[in-house]
């Protein structure tokens, strides 16, 4: 399914003018995790590491990006959903 | 002698003796022109004080968000409506952000906290926290828990914490403008309760936030005064929803002015690079720092944010020929 929101702004992703709207978005999400849901907008649970971040969608799950080359001997985090708890 | 470059190599690199606030002043207002010549003379002074050797360090969020303070940069606060959840790191995820870090290379491992100081639960969890990391990880533990009693000194102290981090954040001239929930007084407080206990202190700011460049050399003089272990220095990366949300990415020239002044006012101090540099000064601006007064870094992310990827940074280190600082266990 193709993404509806936008990862940094949460705003509703549209076509041509629309998306154009979010290219500083797609700039940001360089240098920071998504914080909203592509599918539904919920903003996310985010955890950054110092190599990678995970960010967990209570309806659509976690999105991670962990950088495994610089982690190598390290243990990463405990499988697909994570083992966050929320304050 | 009339330029302030001349005057600082024979009192600062000469000497040790670093400028003060009027003196700084200049060394901000100095010409674009004259840039070249200042950070080398900045680097100067750190390779005679300092060493060759760059402290490199990794950071992790313990607990994200929903913090009371409003520190007016801050994504974290709780009072504004930034787009970041409260969350708290487990121990395992703890230990292993600590291994990542400890894989780059890195000899201090900072835990950080957002809240306004740390109440029983989070020193439950950073204690639990230091012994799972302490039993697989050879690495310095450091700690920014915000303001503390003197009874969580000496525990943190007790538990083995070797640094603790806490920001002055800005000119106390400037202070209530960034924040309104506690005093410029009382972080100052809890950095002199810090050092008198033995643990090395780290106390930086952030530049960027609107403040004059008198008000830049203050706060350089004032951390001078407080004389830190360590001087993070962060540059202001606008975030969404806070107060300062909408203030313009500093120029990367007057960022490097900045590093080079606060090496010229602390020449012994370990200086860092903290947050902001990839916005504010880009690739080649973090070399022309790492050439210009510093000589510590944070490696890989921040606490919200994402930084270079360590690769790049160690890769850098290496072609300047700046070996990393070996792990010391000073306390």
């Amino acid at each position: 399914m193709p993404d509806r929101f936008c990862g940094h702004c949460g705003e509703q992703l549209g076509e041509g003018l629309g998306a154009a709207r979010h290219v500083p978005c797609e700039q940001s999400l360089r240098l920071e995790p998504p914080r909203f849901c592509a599918q539904c907008r919920r903003r996310m649970v985010v955890q950054v590491t110092p190599t990678g971040w995970t960010a967990q969608c209570s309806r659509h799950g976690e999105l991670s990006d962990v950088r495994a080359d610089v982690a190598e001997g390290a243990e990463g985090p405990e499988g697909p959903e994570g083992a966050h708890g929320t304050g | 002698m009339n330029s302030i470059i001349e005057r600082a190599r024979q009192q600062v690199l000469a000497d040790g003796r670093g400028l003060d606030e009027a003196e700084l002043v200049e060394v901000l207002r100095l010409p674009d022109e004259d840039l070249a010549e200042l950070l080398a003379l900045a680097h100067e002074v750190r390779v005679k004080w300092c060493g060759e050797s760059v402290e490199v360090e990794g950071i992790i969020s313990l607990k994200t968000g929903g913090c009371p303070e409003d520190c007016h940069f801050c994504s974290q606060s709780g009072q504004f409506t930034s787009p970041v959840r409260s969350v708290w790191l487990n121990i395992p995820e703890l230990v292993a952000a600590a291994k990542e870090t400890r894989a780059t290379g890195a000899t201090e491992f900072c835990i950080v906290a957002a809240v306004r100081g740390p109440d029983e639960r989070l020193m439950t969890q950073v204690r639990e926290g230091i012994e799972a990391i302490t039993a697989e990880v050879d690495i310095n533990i450091a700690c920014s828990l915000g303001m503390l009693t003197q009874t969580q000194v000496d525990e943190l102290r007790a538990m083995g914490v070797h640094r603790y981090n806490h920001n002055l954040e800005a000119a106390r001239s400037y202070f209530g403008d960034v924040v309104t929930t506690h005093s410029y007084e009382e972080r100052w407080q809890t950095c002199e309760m810090v050092k008198d206990s033995g643990m090395e202190l780290c106390c930086g700011g952030l530049i960027g936030m609107g403040e004059t460049l008198e008000q830049r050399a203050e706060l350089a003089a004032q951390l001078a005064s407080l004389d830190p272990h360590e001087v993070p220095l962060n540059f202001l990366n606008p975030r969404p929803g806070t107060p300062f949300g909408d203030l313009p990415v500093m120029d990367g020239r007057d960022a490097l002015r900045a590093i080079a002044a606060f090496r010229l006012a602390m020449p012994r101090t370990v200086l860092r690079y903290a947050g902001g540099r990839e916005l504010t000064l880009g690739d080649l601006g973090t070399r022309d720092g790492l050439l210009g007064g510093i000589n510590a870094i944070i490696v890989g992310n921040y606490l919200t944010t994402l930084g270079r990827r360590p690769d790049a940074d160690l890769d850098l280190l290496d072609e300047l020929k700046m070996p990393i600082r070996e792990l010391q266990k000073t306390l």
